[in-house]
């Protein structure tokens, strides 16, 4: 392949506020090649959304910060005007977001929200871009779309409108769609339709995708790469199938142990992350997941992590974690085999001072994706 | 809509009683002097007192009072005649209205004009200097009385007494005989009865868009790339002014029954005019006919609002 889509480098977004300064994306690197999926998982507050807002260049506000850079298709987005960015945004990035029941303008019908979404970007006639719409609108599955183009969005479920919101988005071919928890509203059964239909859509116009999710088991479906966030940087990087199989965070861990499974027995208690996400403002000291990390060790306090490849089989599997790879290994090793972390500590022997060589990297190192 | 509004209309019908009898119990509660004596002149002997309470009606019991009086209206829409110069209430009212109605009209316009311009300039540059003295400026807009404002713009600005002799000032717009020169002279009446309310609607409007600038679907309408005129304008400006459009057909239903401190000071026979002098005179038959017209102006503007709204927000359905 060719360079890649998107290479965001030591990104940092940083807003000032009257309590002090907000590090929401502190660093992250990460590259999504054409076609191909990306997932950022991560519970609220780690950075996810932020980081996706700033490649569209949404974060421009005044108490903003932003440094590191974003390439988009071989241009440069942090320094891009703001009217190149207008033209960026729902033309070669487009977003969807999590969600739909106020993502769609109340008062306008929906296919005047597409064909403005049409022709902000595209010279054509109003006609031509109803036509337009039409397509999009028969594309993502809405029945009887020439009807039902001049409906207004509370005439629509909440997965119908996700699904107005992906023609809306994809209406103008981009190269690239965000997705920000595109179905963490709706049910169970309509976030599995959406997942595939923004597969199929993305199979089809050769889209690539960044999903940003809490949810692991959404992105387990639908992503090549996962990069997983905790307090505005990526803690662990790599293929979806090395991330499932052989996680090496402890962070990780405990987002994997906390999904109920069904091939899990009934009687075995979810094992939840304890504690909250840090503060962006006061962050802890060392390796930000230690005030909530069952395998803490002092050193671990005062050394900052860098993120750094494992050395497994999946080259580009990187993490930022202090815990010799050996110990992570174990460590994993006793998890997945259902036992609790108090069990693991029982069993596997963490050395106080032995760190990983992540220590000695620096904060925000990049990843190089495939 | 139709079984709606038919609805609405009779409820009206029926609030209109309520606020007539209403005023006619607190004419007879409040000691605001007995109208025969106030109309029998200097000095008056009991027997024409008499005779002229007998002649007003004043006599019968309340009830029957009142009873005859719907009835009338119901009958000849006919409101009685004036206690103190004989007038039908009908025709006193009717030829006064018109001008109430383009004092109002007019001021309304430029309150709602001025009013979103300003909310949504301050709005767009919240927090900047200019969204500063704007708001500044209105909250002092808010703080004048109409009254003082009027007279402090009679001081300087009246073509007669004023320091800067501009407009035209208290009693021009009687003296008018076409609509162009009673604009003219209406100028400053509309300016100075506008003032407080384009102060609280740019406030009311300011604070609206900038909550409907954190919705998610303006969110959406910059993913989509449009440029910001056009979000702020097409798409928040859209939803922040719907609320505004209900308190404007309130507040112009309301001034219907007269804008007396404005018409006092400038001299306009408003409505407003009329019931300060009824109600300076005791005149109940006209404090009722101007009352009615205040109520069946706030609940005709409310039943245009609640329409009018059924078309500015499609999630509205009756």
């Amino acid at each position: 392949m060719s360079e890649p889509l998107l290479v965001v480098k030591d990104l940092a977004v940083h807003f000032e506020t009257e309590d002090g300064l907000v590090q929401a994306v502190d660093g992250i690197s990460y590259t999504v090649e054409r076609g191909k999926t990306l997932g950022i998982v991560g519970e609220s507050g780690s950075g996810k959304s932020v980081s996706s807002m700033t490649v569209m260049g949404l974060t421009r506000a005044g108490n903003a910060r932003i440094s590191g850079s974003i390439t988009f298709d071989g241009k440069e987005l942090l320094t891009a005007s703001n009217s190149d960015m207008r033209s960026i945004r729902g033309g070669d990035v487009a977003m969807i977001f999590q969600d739909p029941l106020s993502s769609l303008h109340p008062f306008y019908k929906i296919g005047d929200q597409l064909i403005e979404a049409h022709r902000s970007h595209n010279d054509v006639s109003k006609a031509k871009a109803r036509d337009r719409a039409v397509e999009m609108l028969t594309l993502v599955g809405l029945p009887d779309p020439r009807r039902r183009i001049d409906s207004y969005p509370h005439e629509f479920s909440g997965g119908m409108r996700q699904r107005v919101m992906i023609a809306m988005a994809l209406i103008n071919n981009p190269k690239l769609l965000i997705a920000d928890e595109p179905t963490t509203a709706l049910d169970v059964t309509v976030q599995a339709q959406i997942l595939e239909l923004i597969q199929k859509l993305q199979a089809e116009l050769d889209t690539a995708v960044v999903m940003i999710t809490h949810d692991l088991g959404v992105v387990a479906e639908v992503t090549e790469e996962i990069a997983v966030m905790y307090a505005g940087r990526i803690v662990e990087y790599g293929s979806s199938d090395t991330i499932f199989a052989a996680p090496e965070h402890p962070y990780t861990w405990g987002l994997l142990k906390s999904i109920p499974r069904l091939d899990t027995p009934r009687d075995e208690p979810l094992v939840p992350i304890y504690g909250r996400p840090p503060s962006l403002i006061n962050k802890p000291s060392g390796c930000s997941f230690h005030p909530r990390c069952p395998y803490v060790r002092e050193a671990h306090k005062k050394v900052d992590p860098g993120l750094e490849p494992t050395g497994g089989a999946d080259a580009t599997h990187k993490v930022a974690c202090l815990l010799p790879a050996e110990t992570r290994r174990s460590l994993w090793a006793a998890l997945r085999a259902g036992e609790t972390p108090d069990q693991v500590l029982q069993e596997v022997d963490i050395p106080a001072n032995t760190l990983s060589p992540s220590a000695e990297g620096q904060t925000g190192e990049e990843v190089t994706g495939q | 809509m139709a079984a709606y509004i038919v609805r609405r209309l009779l409820w009206t019908v029926l609030l209109l009683l309520v606020i007539t009898a209403v005023t006619f119990l607190i004419f007879y509660v409040l000691p605001s002097g007995d109208p025969a004596k106030l109309r029998a002149g200097r000095s008056p002997t009991p027997e024409t007192i008499a005779a002229i309470r007998n002649q007003l009606g004043l006599d019968k019991p309340l009830y029957q009072q009142y009873g005859e009086y719907v009835w009338n209206i119901v009958r000849h829409f006919d409101f009685g005649n004036s206690y103190t110069n004989n007038e039908p209430v009908r025709s006193l009212v009717f030829s006064r209205l018109p001008n109430t109605i383009y004092l109002v009209l007019g001021a309304a316009f430029i309150w709602f004009l001025s009013g979103v311009v300003i909310g949504t300039v301050s709005a767009v540059a919240r927090g900047s200097l200019w969204d500063r003295i704007l708001m500044g400026g209105a909250l002092v807009a808010i703080s004048a009385p109409v009254y003082f404002l009027g007279l402090v713009c009679l001081y300087l600005f009246s073509d007669d007494i004023g320091k800067f002799k501009l407009l035209p000032g208290s009693g021009a717009y009687q003296q008018a005989g076409n609509p162009l020169s009673k604009a003219h002279a209406l100028i400053m009446p509309w300016l100075v009865l506008a003032a407080a309310f384009a102060a609280i609607y740019a406030r009311l409007l300011r604070s609206n868009l900038l909550e409907t600038l954190s919705e998610d679907y303006i969110r959406t309408a910059r993913a989509k790339g449009l440029s910001e005129r056009r979000v702020v304008l097409r798409h928040g400006l859209r939803s922040a002014i719907t609320p505004i459009v209900t308190v404007l057909g309130l507040d112009i239903g309301i001034l219907m029954g007269g804008a007396i401190l404005t018409e006092t000071v400038f001299n306009i026979d408003g409505v407003g005019r009329l019931s300060f002098d009824a109600i300076q005179r005791g005149d109940l038959a006209t404090i009722q006919g101007t009352t009615v017209v205040l109520a069946a102006g706030v609940a005709i503007m409310s039943l245009v609002v609640d329409i009018l709204y059924a078309f500015l927000d499609p999630r509205v359905r009756y």
